[in-house]
């Protein structure tokens, strides 16, 4: 177990690679318990989450969620999100568990709508059910009918008898469901998912293969390819911006940035010589320095050492002969596509 | 589970000592903290380990963690294993999976290091 921002987190059981491997080819519990939740609620709920939110809540319907930034006046990201349509007047975010409280006082202080917002991480737990057979195990304990959730839309029913959000969301690139349940049921609910999955070979996943997976997904991790200092435009989140819908925290720098172009840009690599660039590692570009690795791991699916860097924006394309500064060695890489893995549909 | 003839750093090394040749390796409980070892990085034969400096380094998917010398020595033999079969120090980190073997510069030194039930008693708190 390990410390992360005041939570006892499991970052193994069986083995990183080995809980990797079920979530891509069987199914994987995670307990991701610490992942923050904030409600706004009210008549101008959806202004003050368009406004404080770079993704368009208006496009939102209910039962739809989306991926999302929240970000300082200067464009760089206070968190990145999750947006939940609830209901018309309400909306639900989870949110990264260090920094809940800084995403709370951040929307908090833009809210100036009819609008409540609400730190409800104390009311939820969450378990994330991921790989090929996270449907067949969570509608064993369900009534709910999953295959009518399409991916990235939520329903709130029961699972095992409890009231729960049920989200078609991920964070491995895999397909699965992440749940939303009152913490006091959450032990009881494992026990029955890890009992649902057990005749599709289900495994306990901790942070360490969440990780790994997510990597290969190509999926932000916050303190590593964003945090304030970076824009979702140098992160390779365009997608999430959407200048169109009006007015909201960080659209002006992120228009000047998008005007002017961004310097830098997020790129894959793999590795060509022996280790493992990992994160803040010194990235050579015909050996000057040229930027810096934000995550890097060995990938249990593709049997490469992979991993995400910052490099000026015209090398940030793939093909690029890159060195990685490993303990005080060039090392030869070279950057790739990604993302690095994607789930056949 | 820890041999009762080796001796035991806070850093979870392990060294046995046979006349003036100390065997190096990692302990269990390090094999299990780092989980998947996918590299191991060792001193090249010759070279003159410190006690508590780094001999060199064990990565895992998670991380990548220095090893210190338990003792002050010369390399006499480095594990050629390790370097095709780095999986063999989450096997076998006691046996097969020895790091280095040193000429010990003081076989004597090795008292001050804590003894197989003290570093059980360590490792068990340390939990």
């Amino acid at each position: 177990m390990v410390d992360f921002g005041g939570w006892d987190m499991p970052v193994q059981y069986s083995g990183i690679i080995d809980e990797h491997n079920a979530v891509r080819a069987r199914v994987g519990l995670f307990d991701v318990s610490h992942m923050g939740e904030i409600e706004i609620r009210g008549p101008q709920a959806a202004q003050l989450a368009d406004f404080v939110t770079t993704n368009h809540v208006g496009k939102l319907q209910v039962g739809q969620a989306h991926y999302s930034g929240l970000l300082y006046e200067h464009g760089g990201f206070v968190d990145d999100i999750l947006v939940h349509k609830v209901a018309a007047d309400r909306f639900f975010l989870c949110v990264n568990a260090s920094n809940q409280d800084k995403d709370f006082e951040h929307i908090r202080a833009h809210n100036r709508f009819d609008a409540e917002v609400e730190n409800a991480g104390a009311r939820y737990a969450q378990l994330a059910i991921q790989g090929p057979k996270a449907l067949a195990t969570l509608q064993k304990l369900t009534a709910t009918d999953l295959p009518a959730i399409k991916y990235y839309w939520f329903q709130d029913g029961e699972v095992s008898g409890t009231p729960a959000r049920i989200a078609h969301t991920g964070y491995t690139g895999e397909d699965g469901y992440e749940i939303y349940v009152p913490p006091a049921e959450a032990p009881r609910i494992w026990n029955q998912v890890m009992q649902a999955g057990a005749e599709f070979g289900i495994q306990p996943a901790g942070l360490g293969a969440r990780n790994t997976l997510r990597l290969e997904a190509k999926m932000a991790l916050y303190g590593h390819e964003i945090d304030a200092s970076i824009s979702p435009l140098e992160a390779g989140l365009g997608w999430i911006v959407k200048f169109d819908k009006g007015e909201f925290v960080g659209r002006e720098a992120l228009l000047k940035q998008k005007q002017a172009g961004v310097r830098r840009k997020l790129a894959g690599f793999e590795m060509r010589g022996r280790g493992i660039g990992r994160d803040g590692y010194e990235v050579l570009l015909d050996g000057s320095p040229a930027g810096w690795v934000t995550s890097g791991s060995p990938s249990p699916t593709l049997n490469k050492n992979i991993g995400l860097c910052y490099l000026p924006a015209a090398q940030a394309v793939p093909g690029k002969a890159i060195q990685i500064m490993i303990r005080n060695q060039p090392v030869d890489a070279v950057t790739v596509e990604t993302p690095f893995y994607k789930r056949a549909k | 589970m820890y041999p009762e003839n080796f001796r035991y750093t806070k850093e979870h090394e392990w060294v046995l000592v046979e006349g003036d040749t100390g065997t190096i390796g990692i302990t269990n409980h390090a094999q299990e903290e780092l989980g998947d070892i996918v590299y191991v990085d060792l001193p090249k034969m010759g070279a003159r380990l410190e006690p508590g400096k780094s001999l060199g380094s064990v990565e895992s998917v998670k991380a990548v963690s220095d090893v210190y010398s338990p003792v002050a020595g010369e390399v006499t033999a480095v594990n050629d294993l390790l370097a095709d079969a780095p999986e063999k120090l989450n096997e076998d980190p006691h046996g097969a999976a020895w790091l280095v073997k040193v000429k010990l510069a003081a076989p004597g030194e090795v008292q001050s290091l804590m003894t197989a039930a003290e570093y059980q008693t360590y490792v068990g708190a340390e939990k």
